[in-house]
Parts: structure tokens; C-alpha cells; sequence
């Protein structure tokens, strides 16, 4: 199976993620495409990776992880916070900011 | 097995930024170990310490990087050179005097954050918290951390630093913003905005820096640039993936049509946290642009020049636009300093030399002038009427028809809110006028006069709407607020009730909150606080008088270092 397979499938899975946070209401399942779409580049990066022959893109692929992680305890204590507040995760129940 | 070398490191130039990492890891040790009725002070003392010794830090590199013109340190990962100083030291500035704006307490004891950030709006624990006076002194450690990522994101030539910094400068602005003590459903509301948006924009940017590895084989800037020179037959990856890391950089800096949570976000978040974010990550990301544009895709710039010019004249116009209409002081500021990243984008669309020193210095001008207007608005304040004999301080008024009659009841206020709007609309005799002059020009040299033409008249057209504000303080008679009042309640309520018919459980606190606002009468009073941000507003004022009257010195300094290093 060639590389070129491996960089169509985090195209797919990059294009997947994008959709699901621009068309679910859920901020959770929101949140859940935005890390599909980390994922998803984290495929690309090591594919790239072997097809160069070299380290840096896995060596992202560890940092993108790590922030991740950040970014899910950041993420998720925002959400709860809201839920917590208004008994629903859902974004177009926050809609109090507008012009 | 000893093949092993380990890396020769120079700790001398990164100092500046250690300094405020260290001393942000150390603030989360204080919130450990030290009791709490000390920990503010302590907290206090150790982030203004940390960022004027940042700022000595940068000064004292400064001599060395104007002889060498700069080293790098790690291969690149961050590198010190003019623009670099210059930039750490606009952010370690603005974030002291943001610092002080973020420490200071009106009469009773009561800053701009929540009590306790995890309770919910409105319900006894809250009150408890409140009763007791605590204080969520993790603002301070939070604001270090952005600020540290702030001064690496425009010192790297490496994709992967630049997007380690972005996360670092993002995550605690992300929790900052939901953090406001009045208002908090809009607190939280931004927060949430900004962080759904801020992470989808930063996977897609991540995206990019993925595929441009994948043209160029490394994640240096000098590499992809070098790779540029040669045609590979992968050109789609450089293409698409230079445009989704711009796209990243573009929603830092609040360009259109990566603008939308601007005017969200800056409303709803506390005043000194839209303070500290509209002026540093402004700085941050803009120096993070122009490394990248002038830096890694020069080879790129014809390509490139059709979507800055477009972004540009964009950002511009709907900046200036929007801010016509609007009725919120925040709200209108957010607008305005949209209408600014458009301003700075035509000094880097000129892809010139010139321009690097020009958009430092706008940028210097348009921070100091920011935190100052941001400073301002925290102290202008509703008080009480209902019959109370000790009627209290309330939350901030934002309504601009709660600002009318300001210039006859509290003059210095108006006058300098009034230098701020001038400086932002670009009058002489303010910083505004000189950096708006300086970066016109720049595109003018570079070959964009048209970029120029538009910038100008969008400065005229966003000239009406500061005016506006400056007419209404000096020449409009206050009238009570209750109006007012109503309205905003009315859409609270429908935006709860709105929550409830989707199935959800009857909202009843958010409920309960806003019509706790709504029945009071309130009239618009200026607090001075216990000083601090009397004193951050003065040296904005200070800085933009200064800048506007006899801006050589400045600009020469930043034009004798202002050359990139690749």
C-alpha cells in the first residue's frame, strides 16, 4: 500500500472533523472534531515524516499530543462550566453576545 | 552507546522569555503554598517584577543584537534579532501595565474576576464565596503563561515553536476570558466562543504546518524558503498550506473573515483581560505574520499579494463599518481594532523593509492606546439608585448612552478616553498619527498606494464613529439609565427562554440574575479604584503623547535593528 493511501485518509478524517464542528450543536461532539482534525494531522505529520526520511514531523506529533491534552482539560472545564450554568452544552443556546 | 551529544544551548538571549515562564511556574507554586490572605500581594509582586525584569532583560540584549544583528538560538527555534527585542518588550510593557489593571480593586475589596470561577452564576455558593471575599489569584500566574507565549510566537522560525506558542498564549486567554465577576454569562459565553473557535482555527492552522512539512521536508522557515526556489511538482501542498497557516494567523490578529469572535469575546470577557488581549496578541500575532510572510514565503509573494490585499481591504472596511452601528463602548472598540489589523496589514502587505519598522511602531502606538481606552472603560461604572443610603458600585457601564454627559461630571476621564480615540483615529500630535503615517507610507514605497487610499479613507470614515463617542461625552446631556436597563433584560430573558424550549430544563437562575440587574436604576460614576489602573492609563497616555509629539527617537531605534534575520 503506498504512502499517498495514509495522506488521502487524513484528508478524509481532517474533512470529517471540520464538518462535525461546523455543523453539530453539541459543544462536546464539537470539541470531539476538533480532535479528529489534531489526529488527523497527526497521520499526515508521520506519514510526511516517513516519505522525507526524517524526524521532525514525528517529533510534532508528540508536541500536538501534549497539547491536546492541554487543550481537552482547558476545553472541557469551559464547557462544564457553561453546562453547569444552563443545563445545556448546546453552542446555539449561547447566543446573549451579539450586535 | 555514548552518541549522544547534547545540544550547545545560548541561554543569554532567551532570558526574556525564561524570566516569565519561570516566574508564571513559580506563581503556581504561590497558589500552593501561600496562605491566602498574602497570595495576592504576593502574585502581585512577582508578575510585575518578572515583566520589568523581562523588559531589562530585552534592554540590556538590545547593544549586542544592534552590532551582530542578532543570533539564534537552537538552529532557529527562536531567534533574537531587532524586530524580536522590539517585540518582546511592546508585550512585557503592555502586559505590566495590563497587570495593574488587573489587580486593582474598587471600594470593598472587589476586582474584575469572579470569586470563585467554578461556581455557578447565581447560586448560594457563589454568594458564600463571595461573603468570604475569595479571590482567584490564578489570573495572574494565567496572564504570565499567555505573555511568555506571546514573546516566543514572533521570535520563531520553526513551525513547530510557533505552534507550541500559539497553544501557550491561547489557553490561558481561553479561561481568562470566562472568568468576569459582573455579567458572568457573557463571561463564560465569550469564553466558550473563543475556545471552540480558537481550537478549530488552530487545528486547521496545524493542518497547514503539516502540509507545508510536507512540501519542504522541515519545519524551518529558511528550508520551506529555500524549497520555494525549486519546483517539485508538490506545489498544491505549499499553496494550500501557506494559506491555512495564514488563515491561523489571520484569526489571531482578528483579520476579516477570521473576525467574528473579536467583537464577542472583547464584550464578554472581563475589561482587563479585552485589555491585555486586544493589545499583546495583537503584537504577538502581527510579528508572527510578518516573520512568516517576509521570512518563509517571500518566494511565494505574487501568490501571496492577491490574498493579503484582500484580507487587508477587508478588514479595513467591515472594521470601520461595523463600528458605525454599534452601541457598546466594548463592543465598538473590538470593531475598531479590527479596522487596525487592517491598518497594520497594508505596513506588511508592502513587503519592504520600511515596513517592518512601521507596523513596530503602529503597533506600539495602537497597544499603549488600547490598554489605556480598555483601562478607562473598567473604571466607568454604574452606581445604585434605588433608595439605598450607600447606593453600591456596580459593574461596568457600557452602554455609550451611559457615557453621555461624562466630559461635565468627570473631565479628566473624558479628556483622556478623548487622546486614546484621537490617537486611534489617527489625528496629529498622537502615536496614531505617526504609525497610520508611517505604515501608509510604507505601502506607498512598496507599491501598494491603492492598499493606502483605502486605509486612508477607512481612517476618515472610523474618524466618525471615535468622534461620535467624543461628542457624546462633551456635548449630550446624561439622562437616566432605566431604558436602557429594560432592553438588555429583555434580551436576556428571550435568550434563556430560548435554552428552554429546546428541551432543555427550565433555565431559571440566568433568569433570576438579569432581572436582579434590571430592576435597579442606575446612574454612571467613575471609580478610582486603589490607583493601579489610574496609573497604567497614565503612562498609555504618557506613551501616546510621547510617541505623537517627537516619535524620532523611537523610530529610529526601531529602524536600526527593524532587519529580519531568516
Amino acid at each position: 500500500m503506498s504512502l499517498t493511501h495514509y495522506l488521502v485518509l487524513a484528508a478524509i478524517l481532517f474533512a470529517i472533523g471540520a464538518t462535525t464542528v461546523l455543523l453539530r450543536r453539541n459543544a462536546i461532539i464539537v470539541f470531539m472534531g476538533v480532535e479528529l482534525m489534531l489526529n488527523s494531522t497527526n497521520l499526515l505529520l508521520v506519514t510526511f515524516a516517513r516519505l522525507h526520511g526524517n524526524l521532525s514531523g514525528q517529533v510534532l506529533a508528540f508536541f500536538v499530543m501534549v497539547v491536546a491534552a492541554a487543550e481537552v482539560v482547558v476545553g472541557l472545564a469551559i464547557i462544564v462550566s457553561i453546562f453547569r450554568t444552563r443545563r445545556s452544552a448546546s453552542v446555539d443556546d449561547v447566543n446573549l453576545l451579539k450586535s | 552507546m555514548s552518541g549522544f551529544t547534547a545540544p550547545e544551548i545560548a541561554w543569554g538571549p532567551m532570558v526574556p522569555v525564561l524570566v516569565v515562564l519561570l516566574a508564571a511556574v513559580v506563581g503556581v507554586l504561590v497558589e500552593a503554598f501561600v496562605p491566602a490572605a498574602r497570595r495576592r500581594t504576593v502574585q502581585l509582586v512577582l508578575t510585575l517584577a518578572s515583566l520589568a525584569g523581562a523588559l531589562l532583560a530585552v534592554a540590556a540584549l538590545w547593544s549586542g543584537v544592534e552590532r551582530t544583528g542578532g543570533t539564534d538560538v537552537l538552529g532557529g527555534s527562536l531567534v533574537v534579532d531587532g524586530p524580536t527585542l522590539v517585540l518582546q518588550a511592546t508585550i512585557a510593557l503592555l502586559a505590566l501595565l495590563s497587570t495593574l489593571i488587573f489587580a486593582d480593586r474598587v471600594a470593598g475589596g472587589e476586582d474584575a474576576f469572579a470569586p470563585s470561577a467554578a461556581a455557578v452564576p447565581g447560586s448560594d455558593y457563589e454568594e458564600l464565596a463571595r461573603s468570604k471575599g475569595l479571590r482567584q489569584t490564578e489570573v495572574f500566574p494565567l496572564l504570565l503563561f499567555a505573555t511568555g507565549g506571546m514573546m516566543i510566537f514572533p521570535a520563531t522560525t520553526d513551525l513547530l515553536t510557533l505552534f507550541v506558542a500559539l497553544e501557550v498564549l491561547s489557553l490561558p486567554l481561553y479561561l481568562l476570558s470566562g472568568m468576569g465577576r459582573r455579567r458572568r454569562l457573557l463571561s463564560q459565553e465569550a469564553s466558550m466562543k473563543y475556545f471552540l473557535l480558537g481550537a478549530f482555527i488552530s487545528a486547521v492552522m496545524l493542518f497547514g504546518i503539516g502540509l507545508l512539512y510536507g512540501y519542504a521536508g522541515s519545519l524551518r522557515y529558511a528550508d520551506i524558503a529555500a524549497a520555494t526556489a525549486t519546483p517539485n511538482g508538490l506545489e498544491g501542498l505549499l499553496v494550500v498550506g501557506a494559506l491555512l497557516l495564514l488563515a491561523g494567523l489571520f484569526f489571531k490578529v482578528g483579520a476579516v473573515p477570521f473576525h467574528m469572535w473579536t467583537p464577542d469575546v472583547y464584550q464578554g470577557a472581563p475589561t482587563p483581560v479585552t485589555a491585555f488581549m486586544a493589545a499583546c496578541t495583537k503584537v504577538a500575532a502581527f510579528g508572527a505574520l510578518l516573520r512568516v510572510v517576509y521570512g518563509m514565503l517571500p518566494g511565494m509573494a505574487w501568490d501571496l499579494e492577491v490574498v493579503l490585499w484582500v484580507v487587508a481591504i477587508l478588514t479595513m472596511v467591515v472594521g470601520t463599518v461595523a463600528a458605525l452601528v454599534q452601541t457598546d463602548v466594548k463592543r465598538l472598540l473590538a470593531y475598531s481594532s479590527i479596522a487596525h489589523a487592517g491598518f497594520v496589514l497594508t505596513g506588511v502587505v508592502a513587503l519592504d523593509d520600511s515596513g517592518i519598522t512601521a507596523v513596530l511602531f503602529y503597533l506600539l502606538a495602537y497597544g499603549a492606546a488600547t490598554v489605556g481606552a480598555f483601562g478607562l472603560v473598567s473604571l466607568v461604572r454604574e452606581q445604585g439608585t434605588g433608595g439605598d443610603e450607600a447606593p453600591a458600585v456596580l459593574g461596568e457601564a457600557t452602554r455609550l448612552p451611559q457615557w453621555a454627559g461624562l466630559g461635565r461630571s468627570h473631565p479628566v476621564v473624558a479628556v483622556t478616553f478623548t487622546l486614546f480615540l484621537l490617537s486611534f483615529a489617527g489625528i496629529p500630535l498622537t502615536a496614531g498619527f505617526v504609525g497610520k503615517f508611517a505604515v501608509f507610507s510604507a505601502a506607498v514605497e512598496g507599491g501598494a498606494w491603492q492598499l493606502a487610499l483605502v486605509g486612508v479613507l477607512a481612517s476618515a470614515a472610523a474618524a466618525f464613529f471615535y468622534v461620535r463617542i467624543i461628542v457624546l461625552m462633551f456635548f449630550t446631556e446624561s439622562h437616566d439609565a432605566t431604558d436602557a436597563g429594560h432592553a438588555e433584560v429583555s434580551s436576556l430573558a428571550s435568550g434563556t427562554t430560548a435554552g428552554a424550549a429546546d428541551g432543555a430544563d427550565p433555565v431559571r437562575v440566568p433568569v433570576a440574575v438579569a432581572t436582579a440587574e434590571a430592576e435597579r436604576t442606575t446612574r454612571t460614576v467613575v471609580v478610582g479604584g486603589e490607583g493601579l489602573t489610574v496609573v497604567a492609563v497614565a503612562v498609555c497616555a504618557a506613551i501616546t503623547v510621547v510617541l505623537g509629539v517627537a516619535p524620532s527617537p523611537v523610530l529610529d531605534a526601531i529602524a536600526s535593528v527593524g532587519v529580519l534575520l531568516p
